[in-house]
């Protein structure tokens, strides 16, 4: 018997709903690049998916989910095998890894950019991270993202900036590939959860969270958006989760990933 | 054989316009002081090969750099790397920008002496729009079309490790060896930094000899300075030093490198350069980052 958590934040329902993108993954590492998603497949891993291969952002496999805070130099934790960074590129090339991370662009076809913004590959305006790992986490394995202010800004019309992931764009489909073989899982917002399972592979809205419209997401986003017939309301925490979530983060970093940390139900 | 040599002799074996690759990844178990003799060096148009931290943004913003083949250049807990940021702002440098695990497979090439590894990584990316020198070609084997990851051939490269003995066995006991033997492997030259020199005999004691991932004949040179990863990390012996790439990261905004290089480089050796960041005990005391 589960019971809904009264009062939550909108970062705890986004990472119940996150968690939720990992459910029938099986046996696959789940990565979450930031508090966030890092915490979402933490949860996943306690509840809906216990399968799930975890490392401890460092060098090794653990087999329960680290804190993410309140943990100290030194502290023990259940180390279950080495991962030091080449081996993790045995296991994304396996295609054995399901990754959430948080792209600083996103596109239509599901394309990604966390390189750089503007101008040129020779002169960008805004240099940032580089492509780092997604051109073959996106080629190799399933991919989830995580977008904490839902914005034109992110959800850009055309195509992102510097095309780090590849996604579902004909136009860059590599010879003897399908969209079968790329597999972009569930976009977690500030404002709603959606998939990549609309016609052709468009962005379809699945729940919006509790006090948001369609037009507040279609107002925010630079393309046009499929709508799912059934479209619901994000499922509120349970207390369960909310117990495990706060186990996981005694110290309160999830709740400085959105700004003014706003609450759950903003109806 | 002994290949114990300074720092300063040690970079004397590079010359204008090489190729140098750079061991660790971000702020962790960077050859620093190699880094910093570069920047004391009269040496320019390198082509650095990293998975980047403050040794490429260093490096750019000291002008000894002519091209970056790198995946990513980050300081972690500031995720910009603020002297490469403003050199690709200003367009000071080339670039060739490819996915952490090319780079992987080029050093593999490289180390391997075959001249490329097919992969599908790249493939649907602006990563093989850009990088004008990656090649895409048939499979004998199948339909598909594959991307040829190049060999990253490298003159040099710099690494830190643990403790080495002056033959050039090199320990590493981090819990990441992250490429470093690949960097070793992908190298003519590889100048390896160490925190303490050791006599052969301490391999064969315990486990001691599993933690030496790769061949002496790897090693070109040893040069012992203890501390010589600061401010980056040599785990398990010290963390990086937060404060310090807070102070760095600072001077970008305000000041510029020459700041930065005139209060900890130029005109000062290593011991000078460690005696102002607060001395050798201070760097071995900071503490492990928790993640």
């Amino acid at each position: 018997m589960t019971t809904t958590a009264t009062e939550y934040k909108l970062c705890e329902l986004m990472i119940c709903a996150g968690a939720d993108a990992f459910i029938g993954n099986g046996e696959v590492l789940a990565t979450g690049i930031g508090v966030i998603p890092r915490l979402a497949a933490s949860l996943a891993m306690k509840t809906s998916n216990p399968n799930l291969m975890m490392t401890d952002s460092e060098a090794w496999m653990v087999s329960e989910p680290n804190a993410i805070s309140g943990r100290k130099p030194g502290d023990g934790q259940h180390k279950e095998s080495w991962m030091g960074f080449s081996r993790i590129f045995d296991n994304v090339w396996g295609g054995k890894r399901h990754a959430m991370v948080g792209p600083s662009q996103v596109d239509q076809f599901g394309q990604t950019n966390i390189s750089a913004l503007g101008g040129t590959y020779g002169q960008p305006k805004v240099q940032m991270l580089g492509v780092r790992g997604f051109p073959g986490n996106s080629i190799s394995h399933k991919n989830s993202f995580c977008v904490p202010a839902h914005s034109k800004r992110v959800f850009v019309g055309g195509e992102c900036d510097v095309v780090c992931s590849i996604g579902y764009n004909p136009e860059r489909l590599p010879k003897g590939y399908s969209f079968e073989d790329i597999d972009l899982g569930l976009v977690i917002t500030d404002l709603c959860v959606m998939d990549w399972q609309g016609p052709n592979h468009q962005l379809r809205i699945l729940s919006l969270h509790p006090g948001i419209s369609v037009q507040n997401v279609i107002d925010n986003t630079g393309f046009e958006l499929s709508i799912s017939d059934s479209v619901s309301t994000t499922m509120a925490p349970t207390k369960e989760q909310m117990a495990i979530i706060e186990s996981l983060d005694s110290k309160g970093l999830r709740y400085k990933q959105l700004l003014n940390n706003p609450a759950g139900d903003r109806r | 054989m002994d290949k114990i040599v300074s720092a300063k002799d040690a970079i004397a074996q590079i010359s204008d316009g090489m190729t140098v690759g750079v061991g660790g990844w971000g702020p962790r178990r960077k050859p620093m002081a190699l880094i910093r003799e570069i920047i004391r060096s009269d040496l320019k148009d390198l082509t650095i090969v990293s998975y980047g931290g403050a040794d490429v943004g260093m490096l750019c913003a000291a002008g000894k750099v002519k091209k970056v083949i790198f995946a990513f250049v980050s300081l972690d807990f500031i995720p910009l790397e603020p002297y490469f940021r403003l050199a690709r702002q200003n367009a000071d440098i080339d670039i060739m920008e490819i996915d952490e695990g090319m780079l992987l497979l080029g050093l593999r090439a490289a180390a391997w002496k075959i001249p490329f590894i097919p992969t599908s990584v790249g493939l649907g990316t602006d990563v093989i729009k850009n990088a004008s020198d990656l090649a895409i070609i048939d499979s004998p084997y199948d339909e598909k079309e594959w991307v040829a990851m190049p060999a990253l051939k490298l003159d040099v490269s710099l690494v830190h490790v643990d403790k080495a003995d002056k033959r050039g066995v090199c320990q590493i006991k981090g819990p990441d060896l992250y490429m470093d033997d690949w960097f070793a492997r992908a190298a003519e030259i590889t100048i390896a930094s160490c925190e303490e020199t050791v006599h052969s005999d301490y391999f064969s004691g315990a486990d001691e000899a599993r933690f030496v991932h790769w061949e002496r004949s790897e090693t070109s040179a040893v040069v012992p300075i203890s501390g010589g990863a600061h401010p980056s990390s040599c785990a398990p012996l010290y963390g990086f030093d937060v404060e310090h790439f807070k102070e760095y990261n600072a001077t970008a905004k305000e000041g510029g490198f020459d700041v930065y290089s005139g209060t900890y480089i130029d005109g000062k050796d290593e011991s000078e350069y460690q005696e102002a960041v607060g001395g050798l005990d201070a760097i071995i005391s900071l503490p492990l980052p928790v993640y």
